[in-house]
């Protein structure tokens, strides 16, 4: 099988690879890169817990192939923070329990990086809005929303 | 699953592109793949080529020309969403967008490729047949434009021809005084349409001088309703009236059954949904 080389920056750190042109993005950042933060569920894109930043938007990685992202700046759920240093929105999720069973956590967090970055204050309704593509299978949206309006409050300077 | 190998080829230029598209009668284009991929991680679609034309430059526009707007076919649908051009000439586009898609797939998803996927429940067909807009189609041996009434063929299909890459959609400026209403009900916001009912209302006094109807979700492609249309030209446009197109969309669609909602229902949606859109319309005519 033919292969495509490609270069992609994850996570600021610089990676040239060479993928089959049917390789999703998402198994290459799992598989090939072995960050398994980002989560794969449908595969289809109506789960959105494999969505990543490319070049700063958000994306479903399991509908874009990893040549399309040659040459893309790409941020996942391990580009966000560590356990020691949290980030706002990371710790807005410890502290609300916006985690159940932590499968679609990853794609909520990314999704709501996005949100947070063109609106530091977010109302509930904004919040559902920009989550109406991401599936909690919990059921736990309401702590996810409470989640993500504490993280922003501690990213507008709230303690 | 995953995809079935493919060969796969990067257009730099629409030239690029639609050489690839005639060299390979087996090629189909990668536009922003929001639909054709996720059908490929199920094998619903197994594509031997791909022409991807998310490198090339010079698609992705909206400008104004010759009395309308012209869409850029790589436009992604976050672009048209977000576009003071689009709120102007086309507010009933701008409208259908609070509807199409969520964030991650606007942001990679195309104005032309949502088109050209020709989904029976997509949002934008509907728009396009209400506006009367009209596709600009390239292949190797020239170009050709085509209305959107006879774009749309059937599940997934339009007019477009293997060779062919649809490079620009040109949407007349509405008419000053033209209402319009979008109305939609779908399993979640963002999701395909259930049903969804798009028209346009142009008054004359206090009677209907003109109006276009398009439903979304009822048949193998959006579809306009020329007999509901005519049967309100030049009646009075009062609530009554609207309740009768409703009724009168109900019988015109022959809708079939799925997972999200049966025959009956979908019947209903149109006819509450038609009644409800031209309601919106009126109140908007000035």
């Amino acid at each position: 099988m033919n292969k495509e080389k490609i270069t992609v920056t994850v996570n600021g750190r610089k990676h040239e690879k060479e993928v089959e042109p049917r390789r999703l993005l998402s198994d290459f950042i799992r598989e090939d890169l072995r960050l398994t933060g980002t989560h794969v569920g449908c595969e289809h894109g109506v789960c959105g817990t494999c969505t990543v930043l490319v070049n700063g938007k958000s994306q479903r990685s399991c509908l874009t192939f990893a040549v399309m992202a040659d040459g893309a700046e790409i941020q996942t759920i391990e580009g966000l923070g560590t356990a020691e240093k949290m980030h706002p929105l990371q710790q807005g999720f410890w502290e609300k329990h916006g985690l159940q069973c932590g499968f679609c956590t990853p794609g909520m967090l990314m999704t709501a990086v996005e949100l947070l970055k063109e609106n530091p204050n977010p109302s509930v309704d904004e919040v559902r809005e920009a989550l109406s593509g991401n599936l909690c299978r919990c059921t736990g949206y309401q702590t996810i929303v409470e989640s993500i309006q504490r993280g922003a409050e501690i990213m507008r300077g709230g303690k | 699953m995953k995809p079935a190998p493919f060969r796969y080829v990067r257009a730099r230029s629409v030239d690029d592109a639609v050489a690839a598209l005639a060299r390979d009668s087996e090629a189909k284009v990668l536009a922003g793949g929001q639909s054709l991929i996720a059908m490929m991680n199920v094998r619903a679609a197994k594509p031997d080529c791909l022409v991807d034309i998310n490198a090339l430059s010079g698609l992705d526009y909206i400008k104004v020309k010759d009395g309308g707007l012209a869409i850029g076919a790589l436009t992604r649908h976050e672009t048209v969403k977000r576009s003071a051009l689009v709120k102007e000439h086309c507010p009933l586009l701008a409208e259908a967008y609070e509807w199409i898609a969520h964030r991650a797939v606007r942001n990679r998803g195309t104005f032309g490729g949502n088109l050209c996927h020709a989904d029976p429940a997509s949002e934008n067909p509907a728009v396009a047949l209400v506006t009367e807009a009209s596709f600009v189609l390239k292949s190797a041996k020239g170009e050709r434009t085509v209305a959107a009434g006879d774009f749309f063929k059937g599940v997934y299909q339009t007019a477009a021809r293997q060779d062919e890459l649809l490079i620009e959609v040109r949407i007349p400026s509405r008419p000053k005084g033209q209402g319009w209403g979008f109305v939609e009900v779908s399993p979640r916001k963002g999701d395909f349409a259930m049903t969804a009912t798009v028209v346009t209302l142009e008054l004359a006094g206090s009677n209907v001088k003109a109006a276009k109807i398009a439903l979304t979700g009822v048949s193998d492609r959006a579809i306009r309703l020329p007999s509901v249309e005519a049967a309100l030209a030049g009646k009075p446009a009062t609530e009554d009236l609207f309740r009768a197109a409703g009724e009168a969309a109900r019988k015109a669609i022959n809708p079939s059954s799925d997972f999200h909602a049966d025959d009956a229902m979908r019947r209903d949606l149109a006819s509450t949904l038609t009644r409800r859109a031209l309601t919106a319309a009126k109140s908007r005519c000035a």
